[in-house]
């Protein structure tokens, strides 16, 4: 036998493949990040037409809500993203558990960003915040004073609250930082490395993480000061 | 110059370490495990048994030393291995804190020295290559395009020291691995056991304890031979492209 073959012994040898490893496990994460990362762009720019008048928002709600085989493949598909990546989320923080059962007295960062070192505590805050989320402006049961269909009026009666709307910012400000890493990150998991375009992917990443930051913060921030009521 | 040491003292494998403060003197001219060699001989004479550290060449080449020095591998002084960083780029009065690379693929064997026989396992499962041995082929019959023999050579850099593995928050080999696969499948002697090869070093650092990357770079700035990222997404390329491909072989009885 060779040395390679001793490598993959019993379970593994029939086993260890995409899944099982965790290159495998990080390209789902990086798959399944990139629909996620286009979902809340779309997302985004569907509700900053916010900013022009409640018509024109409760329509594209009514448009959205129209077509029940899109709204719910889509709905499916987020979901399934989610699982995907929150499944192999848990997997890689219990390796990592098991990787490094002791911790350093002392340890400094050497050339990684905060928002990199922090995805494990950016993801399941986020994770929480989706299911508020849900809960607010989609079923309503989290919302004070809820109607179905009426958007512009459930956002303006909703964000008037405070705490919910700081709750808001601060995850998109953890979003933020998530995509800041995730953006770049997704390309490094599939294999796309390289001096050309990664430092472009790192920029594009920094924009977009700022640009839906920004974008989706606008809206409490206008409730909460009344430009929009 | 005068230095306070916390370090890691740790008798063997299965007793609990602790740190430990020691007080010493030490010159500019001193590399790092020179100063520590000036504390041994101080803590032999009182009777005390000495600190003990892994080292062999003393020149940056073997792979030999390493440990964390203030929270970060082979100390702060970058593309550096902790023999060839010298007193002088620390001040007198400093306090350092001396840990060994703690992995769970990486045991504790003493004070500041790891096994790390686990990248021996990984190396045994692809880090190789075959070839015919007696007369040896002209080099100049097999043709490789400079810019990959560059690369190649840059990912051959790799000493094997750990501290990839020390410095990752999730104690990953992963730049460990790259380097090596890349160091061969660079080259055209290094293709056909390429996704094999792919496939049983990422086998072997699983089994070996090894966590996973996260993409975050903190190897990279404390590798003391400059192994990039990139590697590492070139050892992913090869890993899905053999996962996805791979077929299991069949052996018919009879």
């Amino acid at each position: 036998m060779s040395a390679a073959a001793t490598a993959l012994t019993g379970k593994s040898a029939e086993r260890f493949r995409f899944w099982d490893s965790p290159i495998g496990k990080k390209a789902v994460m990086a798959a399944t990040g990139f629909i996620l990362f286009g979902f809340v762009t779309g997302h985004m720019l569907g509700n900053l037409q916010i900013y022009l008048g409640p018509e024109k928002l409760d329509a594209y709600a009514e448009f959205l809500q129209q077509t029940k085989g899109l709204l719910w493949g889509a709905r499916i598909t987020l979901l399934i993203c989610v699982a995907l990546h929150v499944t192999a989320a848990i997997q890689l923080a219990l390796l990592q558990k098991k990787a490094r059962p002791q911790a350093y007295v002392k340890k400094t960062s050497a050339g990684s960003s905060y928002a990199s070192r922090t995805m494990y505590w950016s993801g399941p805050i986020l994770l929480a915040f989706i299911v508020f989320h849900l809960l607010h402006f989609t079923t309503g049961q989290a919302h004070p004073d809820f109607q179905h269909g009426a958007v512009y009026r459930n956002v303006v009666t909703g964000f008037q609250s405070a705490p919910a709307s700081l709750f808001y910012i601060v995850a998109m400000l953890l979003l933020g930082a998530h995509l800041y890493h995730g953006i770049w990150s997704m390309f490094q998991s599939v294999g796309i490395n390289h001096p050309k375009y990664t430092p472009v992917f790192k920029k594009l990443a920094a924009l977009m993480a700022a640009v839906l930051v920004g974008g989706n913060v606008s809206i409490p921030v206008a409730v909460m000061t009344g430009l929009i009521r | 110059m005068k230095l306070t040491l916390h370090i890691w003292r740790q008798k063997n494998a299965s007793s609990p370490g602790k740190m430990v403060r020691y007080e010493t003197d030490a010159n500019e001219h001193m590399s790092f495990l020179e100063m520590l060699d000036v504390l041994n001989e101080g803590l032999i004479a009182k009777g005390e048994e000495p600190v003990a550290f892994d080292h062999d060449c003393r020149e940056g080449i073997c792979g030999s030393c390493g440990f964390v020095i203030n929270g970060v591998a082979h100390g702060p002084l970058p593309s550096t291995t902790v023999c060839q960083l010298h007193m002088r780029h620390f001040k007198d009065g400093d306090e350092l804190y001396l840990e060994p690379w703690r992995a769970a693929a990486f045991p504790v064997i003493k004070d500041l020295v790891v096994d790390r026989s686990a990248f021996d396992r990984i190396i045994a499962a692809g880090g190789y290559i075959s070839v015919s041995t007696g007369s040896a082929v002209d080099a100049n019959a097999l043709p490789v395009r400079k810019k990959d023999s560059d690369m190649a050579m840059d990912a051959a850099q790799c000493i094997g020291c750990g501290a990839c593995v020390a410095a990752c928050p999730n104690a990953s080999a992963s730049l460990f691995l790259s380097a090596k696969m890349s160091h061969l499948g660079l080259l055209p002697q290094g293709q056909p056991e390429r996704m094999e090869r792919a496939l049983n070093m990422v086998a072997a650092a699983n089994e070996g304890l090894f966590g996973s990357c996260t993409n975050i770079g903190e190897c990279e700035a404390v590798c003391p031979k400059g192994i990039r990222l990139e590697f590492i997404a070139r050892m992913n390329r090869d890993f899905l492209k053999a996962a996805w491909t791979f077929r299991q072989e069949r052996v018919e009885s009879d």
